[in-house]
């Protein structure tokens, strides 16, 4: 199933949670919405999903209209948050729910129904579990079954709000193996949300970022994390440093003085300079048309060994942290020079793509 | 070799006694801990036992002892008086008006508390929170003025009375008058057990259901109602304790027509105005019955709430 959004805003009073966003999800693809909290992912999902309408746009699913049908007629599998179980049911009738939902004449025989439940349990591996209320269950638990039960209906598409966001840390990762997995199984296509950017990068086809209810950038994980295409990206997406920098006659210019960086076609005006940390040597010489700073701290030991700077501006002073080299002798009070192995230089009144 | 103490007998362990000791030093310290000499948290001992003394003291006269004398004058003839009393035909006639008002008031509120609160926990629209405050409006208003708002509606003299009469319809001093004033007094007790439980549990089990292809009906009694079952129950109990306990309001448009728009408390009153006390308190005993019914029911009721 093919999802196509054109044009798609959304309004809560004065607040744009949705600000013309235009998105194709391909057939069979796994796809996270990735943001910040108000980003507007969820609203998005819930659009698609039919629990939420936009004030404008299209939601066309293989071309066909979306909007005109409500939740229930659009067959989606929809995974809430905090699961959203139906909490007097056990287990069984949870899964069974969707089935026993349907019109008469497309209902499946009580056998049918108790054979495909037993299915969808083991298929979430909790075969045994079918008698228990849904307090009975751990959190991971809880999140199979709310799996489970959207799968029951045979979605044309599944929905995934934060699907591990309430779980702790070593389940998260186990259950998102998983998911990956089960997808590679049932190859429905699939859009999750997430705040999570490593859950995102790990698990998705293809990468959302949204912003302010904007996309900000659609891109497979390495496209979004290697060729950020605004400094809200870059900043967002893996670890970044940032400094401020000045573009002027050709050259970027940090505290008034003229570093050997070029401003890959940058026009003049104010721009952030973006590093990844892995990516600058430090030396212990400074000056000159290197960036310089102080170093504050040093934590860490050995080949995790961090150095935090401080590279002063006038009278402020911006703060870095990045790998210490190897093998020279850096302490704190002294003075060192930056040199950036790879850089991306983003303008700061839009957020234009230069990069190198 | 595992790190756990080495404590062969005879041998001091490391804290530096040897292992009986610690056995000899135990009994000093509980007692320490039973005996507080002072503790600056706790009331003096004589305050505690005055204040609990004067709540037991004011429940014990204010509560118990009335409630007790209902029943103790109720059977002051003997059981056969008793039998008698309620066996009237005016007594019978009023058990049986309370039974039918308490009836339809409860079945009218039961479906109106479910739509009222559906309403305003589930959508959003403006004047939501006006009309939770005006719900609360028969809680705050005297009985008497609801009465009289009904006779002045639909009485002889009422805005509606000449088109009511000239239709041959009456409900003022007749059974469609009593119905209205016990509605109004009752209508908060549903609505007002549903509204809190059901903003808590919000609507994400709704959509749910929705979202796995469920009709709005089926939505509502496979999803909605049971998760409130013992929040309904509860609020119904109190809604019908209070339609056969109403006095004020169904005074006012009862008419106290004997052995036609009696109910219950009213029969209680005339009887008593009529130094029938014996009779009274018979009829008297059967709603304080009714009150000590709810208020069992009302804690099972919160037990199994408490357990699911």
């Amino acid at each position: 199933m093919k999802i196509a959004l054109h044009e798609v805003t959304r309004r809560f009073g004065a607040f744009t949670a949705l600000d013309n966003v235009n998105l194709d999800i391909h057939s069979g693809e796994l796809v996270a919405l990735l943001g910040p909290s108000g980003s507007g992912k969820t609203t998005l999902l819930r659009i698609i999903a039919g629990l939420d309408w936009p004030d404008q746009g299209e939601v066309h699913f293989d071309g066909e209209d979306a909007l005109s049908r409500s939740v229930g007629e659009r067959n989606v599998g929809f995974v809430f948050q905090n699961y959203a179980l139906f909490r007097h049911m056990t287990v069984f009738e949870n899964v069974a729910f969707g089935l026993r939902a349907r019109p008469r004449r497309l209902r499946p025989t009580e056998a049918a129904i108790r054979a495909r439940v037993n299915q969808l349990l083991e298929l979430v591996q909790l075969g045994p579990l079918g008698q228990r209320l849904p307090n009975q269950l751990s959190g991971g638990q809880r999140q199979r079954i709310a799996l489970a039960r959207a799968l029951a209906i045979e979605p044309r598409i599944l929905l995934l709000d934060e699907p591990f966001g309430a779980l702790d840390a070593k389940v998260r990762k186990e259950l998102r193996r998983w998911l990956r997995q089960l997808h590679e199984e049932i190859h429905v296509t699939s859009v999750f949300v997430t705040h999570d950017q490593e859950e995102a990068l790990e698990l998705a086809d293809r990468v959302v970022v949204l912003a302010k209810g904007r996309v900000q950038q659609i891109g497979t994980p390495e496209e979004v994390y290697e060729q950020p295409q605004s400094a809200f990206v870059h900043h967002f997406i893996g670890e970044s440093l940032s400094v401020p920098v000045t573009i002027n006659a050709g050259g970027v210019h940090f505290a008034g003085r003229r570093l050997d960086l070029d401003p890959h076609g940058l026009s003049d005006g104010e721009a952030s300079l973006f590093i990844r940390p892995y990516e600058v040597t430090v030396v212990p010489e400074s000056g000159g048309a290197m960036l310089d700073g102080v170093v504050k701290r040093v934590h860490g030991f050995g080949p995790a060994r961090r150095l935090e700077i401080a590279l002063r501006e006038g009278d402020r002073e911006h703060f870095i942290e990045v790998s210490a080299p190897r093998h020279e002798a850096i302490g704190i009070g002294q003075h060192v020079g930056l040199r950036p192995r790879a850089y991306r230089l983003f303008a700061s009144t839009a957020d234009r793509t230069q990069g190198a | 070799m595992s790190d756990q103490p080495l404590t062969l007998p005879g041998y001091p362990s490391r804290t530096g006694y040897p292992p009986g000791m610690r056995a000899f030093r135990t009994p000093s310290m509980v007692l320490r801990q039973v005996k507080p000499a002072s503790d600056a948290r706790a009331d003096p001992t004589p305050m505690r036992w005055a204040i609990i003394g004067i709540t037991i003291a004011f429940l014990t006269l204010f509560v118990v002892i009335p409630l007790i004398n209902v029943f103790a004058q109720a059977f002051s003839k003997g059981l056969e008086a008793y039998v008698a009393a309620i066996g009237n035909a005016d007594a019978l006639a009023a058990i049986k008006l309370t039974l039918i008002v308490a009836a339809i008031s409860v079945g009218l509120n039961l479906v109106f508390g479910i739509v009222a609160a559906w309403a305003i926990t589930k959508y959003e629209f403006a004047g939501k929170s006006l009309l939770i405050t005006v719900m609360d409006l028969p809680f705050s208003v005297s009985p008497v003025i609801a009465g009289l708002v009904f006779v002045l509606l639909f009485g002889a003299q009422g805005y509606l009375g000449p088109w009511l009469q000239a239709h041959d319809i009456t409900v003022i001093f007749a059974l469609p008058g009593i119905v209205l004033a016990t509605v109004f007094v009752t209508f908060p007790f549903v609505a007002r057990e549903l509204i809190p439980l059901m903003r808590e549990q919000g609507t994400l089990e709704e959509e749910a259901a929705l979202s796995l292809g469920a009709s709005g009906l089926r939505t509502f009694f496979k999803v909605t109602l049971p998760n409130v079952k013992w929040a309904l129950l509860y609020g119904v109990l109190l809604c019908n304790a209070r339609a056969m306990g109403e006095f004020g309001a169904v005074s006012v448009v009862s008419g106290h027509v004997r052995g036609e728009t009696n109910t219950m408390p009213l029969h209680v009153e005339i009887l008593y105005n009529e130094y029938q006390f014996m009779a009274a308190f018979a009829v008297a005993s059967l709603l304080a019955l009714l009150a000590l019914v709810t208020l069992v029911a009302k804690v099972m009721l919160e037990g199994r709430a408490a357990k699911e």
